[in-house]
């Protein structure tokens, strides 16, 4: 779920017609001082935090002068909230409050309905008021088509003990709010306290927002860097693989890190999932082992090869993780043979040099094992496939055996070595790549194993060389699905005339940088 | 007898000229669902895997005076809109597959259903599956192997993960245990169908004797199921696993609906109300066949 900061929130607040207090977020004291000499003294300082609870930390603090700013923002830029540093502080013209309410809108899972939540007694956390307080506080539910009314929430605004020259001003404001929860997408928003200032205006003084993930894509406008909780900031991996899922609807790819420094000799494992269920199960079956788990990483729903590849190509970015772990539910829906090429193309690209243990069960799971049979006997370690009549545990023990087979040694991250692509004459782009081929080494092969080995019948031969049978918008549109079989065909029986270069945004960089450490 | 769905319902499919519609249309129709034919705007008159293809599902709802399910395979951006439409068209029961429908798009649906008196599965489905008789999603993947993963006998299954659902039901079959239907409810924190509502279901059906529940951490479905044996309303039994007993507060593992938020929705609690209640809840997950065949003879006895 991705949060908003205070001063986002606030702006979407007033798009949606709430007035909140005159004021500025900023990110060093030279601009704290200039924004407060320009709405004027006092001012409210707030350290942007994504958790609630910052007035407890001593995160909110009133100034009267440039000196007492100064000292205040000395002290918020060099503290830390959970495991993040702050970056940026909101600089407010300090309110003259009269009352403080509650108000928030959650979702409600069982009735399926937004929820409004109000409490004439604002300032302290909901629980606290539900439990002092409960003859403040009421929930309603919301009709989404019909909207909510102010005759809806008047009576109820009345039952609290709301001022009755508020009522009107009231309900415009809740509905304001609940506006901005709909049209900004979010899970949640929650204004603590909503304020009646001296001059009778209904102000929002703080706002908390969190956008649903599968609506982020509605709001470029909010910055959101990766639409997925994190109680800390992204790692740059975590960046580069949002960025490979980002860009490639077809199936879910999602990836974090555990543990970030992995240190040698500990046993962590990297973790290939596929589906949320079969993955916590995989994971107990590796704690159970007393492995440490290095990342979570799930490909699930239908991902083609590429996307396998991409993730496991990421995973292996992580030094010093002694075995690789990919296990899902055991019992796949999704033709399995896929994810074998995925991950074949990254074993032997990276050289793999520590054992895998690939549990595939699912449909075609013979041809899946056939292929990491068939095409990685060669790599120095070893890599078994499994089907779905191998439990986890079962397949954890064999990784640990062939971990200690390999004397527990741990990967070493290579940098990456890009082919030549000028080195092809043939080449056309596919929907996350390209397919490279040298007609100069592939002239009357006479395997034609690349043509052979395409499902989707998107490569012919003419003039004894391979070549598009479709229109190259279409490949590009997604009709090569991207399995990754014309490479292995042609590598394996053909001539290795033909290259799918499939670039992770910002993983040769990354992987410059962390060799160079 | 079965739940939700057999071989007399007549299913359309939306969505059905795209890469995954295209596809689970001919394990829908081989596996034996009565498909009556899909919908994609613009492209009617055209075929697809033997069965007509439609602009809009009213055109198809009156052609054949009615259609009792639908299965959505449209983008999730789009999945409002299709879902809406089926639904004021007066397709009885929705089986949403996308994943990534936003949760306020999910919230509009399901406002819809309540007033048009239809029910949706999903979103973020991998659908349902009576044995022998029909399946709607794409539990299975291909019709050959539903086919042999599945046995037909007297359990109901449910669950909130896809790739459990069938992990689960083809070890029950490896156990020489047979099922009823099975059901992936969906792995999203708000859907149409949770396990509760399932297992209601199942309680009705007179064919279905045990039920078995895949549960997760989060949402309160599992709690309300303890609810439901706990008034008399469940009196088959039920055995259930909990995942996520390693996750701690706050994390997520891919599922929406997996995500423990302050006290709600923990391990902890659900184990506790589903033993309380008088549910069989198994540690490991690969002890359910064993635990179902022991409630079994203990049942008979």
């Amino acid at each position: 779920m991705a949060k908003l900061y205070e001063f986002q929130g606030k702006s979407i607040l007033q798009k949606f017609g709430v007035a909140v207090p005159e004021g500025k977020a900023v990110e060093g004291i030279e601009e704290a001082i200039n924004v407060s000499n320009e709405i004027g003294f006092p001012v409210v300082v707030k350290i942007q935090t994504w958790s609630t609870g910052r007035a407890a930390l001593g995160g909110v603090q009133f100034a009267n002068s440039i000196d007492e700013l100064k000292e205040t923002c000395e002290n918020f830029f060099k503290m830390k909230v959970g495991n993040f540093n702050i970056e940026r502080l909101l600089i407010e013209k300090k309110l003259n409050i009269v009352q403080e309410f509650f108000v928030g809108f959650i979702i409600n899972g069982e009735e399926k309905k937004p929820t409004l939540i109000f409490s004439s007694k604002g300032g302290s956390g909901i629980e606290e008021i539900a439990k002092e307080y409960p003859e403040s506080l009421f929930s309603y539910n919301i009709d989404v088509i019909r909207g909510l009314k102010a005759y809806e929430i008047i009576p109820l605004l009345i039952k609290v003990g709301v001022d009755k020259k508020l009522l009107n001003k009231m309900a415009s404001t809740i509905i304001k709010l609940y506006n901005a929860m709909r049209g900004s997408d979010a899970r949640s928003l929650e204004t603590n306290p909503l304020v009646l200032t001296e001059a009778g205006k209904i102000v929002a003084a703080d706002a908390h927002i969190v956008i649903d993930d599968y609506g982020v894509f509605r709001h470029p406008e909010f910055g959101i860097e990766i639409a997925r909780e994190f109680d800390r900031p992204p790692t740059e991996l975590e960046k580069i693989a949002y960025l490979v899922e980002k860009n490639d609807y077809r199936g879910t790819f999602y990836f974090f890190q555990m543990n970030e420094k992995l240190k040698s000799e500990e046993n962590y494992i990297g973790f290939h999932g596929a589906g949320g269920g079969g993955s916590m199960m995989s994971m107990d079956a590796v704690a159970k082992k007393n492995y440490k788990i290095a990342n979570f990483c799930d490909t699930s729903g239908n991902p083609p090869a590429s996307k396998v590849y991409k993730a496991a190509k990421i995973i292996l970015s992580q030094p010093n993780i002694t075995g690789y772990f990919a296990s899902g539910s055991g019992v796949a829906s999704q033709e399995q043979f896929h994810s074998a090429r995925g991950f074949v193309k990254a074993f032997l690209e990276e050289s793999l040099d520590v054992p895998a243990v690939l549990r595939l069960g699912g449909n075609s799971e013979e041809i899946a094992i056939d292929i990491l049979n068939k095409y990685l006997g060669n790599l120095n370690v070893k890599v078994l496939g499994y089907g779905k009549n191998d439990s986890p545990d079962f397949c954890m023990d064999k990784l640990d055996e062939l971990i200690k087979e390999n004397g527990k040694k741990s990967h070493r991250v290579k940098k990456i070595k890009e082919k030549n692509l000028d080195d092809y004459n043939y080449k056309f782009e596919t929907m996350t790549g390209s397919i490279n081929i040298d007609h100069n080494v592939c002239k009357n092969c006479p395997t034609q194993s690349c043509v052979k080995s395409c499902n989707y019948n998107i490569l012919k031969i003419e003039d004894g060389v391979p070549v598009l049978a479709i229109e190259k918008e279409d490949v590009k549109k997604g009709k090569c699905i991207e399995c990754l079989a014309c490479e292995i065909a042609c590598k394996f029986n053909g001539r290795n005339g033909l290259y799918i270069h499939l670039p992770i945004e910002g993983l040769k960089e990354y992987r410059e940088k962390i060799t160079k450490e | 007898m079965s739940i939700l769905i057999d071989e007399n319902s007549k299913v359309i499919i939306q969505g059905i000229t795209g890469r995954e519609g295209r596809n689970r249309s001919k394990l829908m129709k081989e596996y034996g669902t009565n498909v009556i034919g899909g919908v994609t705007p613009g492209k009617g008159g055209q075929e697809v895997n033997g069965v007509p293809v439609f602009d809009t599902v009213a055109e198809i709802v009156e052609k054949y005076n009615g259609i009792d399910a639908s299965a959505i395979f449209v983008p999730a951006p789009l999945v409002k809109d299709a879902a809406i439409e089926a639904i004021v068209a007066g397709v009885k029961l929705l089986l949403i597959v996308p994943d990534r429908v936003p949760i306020h798009d999910v919230l509009e649906i399901a406002q819809y259903a309540k007033e048009c008196g239809a029910k949706f599965i999903g979103p973020n489905t991998l659908g349902i599956l009576s044995v022998d008789k029909a399946v709607l999603g794409m539990i299975g993947g291909k019709a050959k192997s539903a086919k042999e993963w599945f046995k037909k006998g007297n359990v109901g299954v449910t669950s909130r993960s896809g790739g459990i659902t069938s992990a689960m039901s083809y070890y029950l079959g490896q156990n020489g245990i047979g099922l009823t239907t099975i059901v992936h409810v969906g792995g999203d924190s708000v859907i149409g169908l949770p396990h509760n509502e399932i297992v209601k279901l199942f309680q009705k059906d007179p064919e279905t004797k045990l039920i078995v529940m895949f549960g997760e951490i989060g949402s309160s479905q599992e709690e309300k199921v303890a609810e439901l044996i706990k008034n008399g309303e469940v009196t088959k039994p039920v055995v259930a696993y909990i995942g996520g007993k390693g996750a701690k507060s706050g994390t997520r593992f891919s599922h929406a609906g997996a995500i423990v938020e302050g006290n709600k929705g923990t391990y902890a609690g659900k184990v506790k109300a589903l033993k309380e209640a008088g549910a069989y809840v198994v540690d490991s997950f690969l002890d359910i066949p064993k635990v179902v065949k022991e409630v079994n003879k203990e049942k008979s006895e």
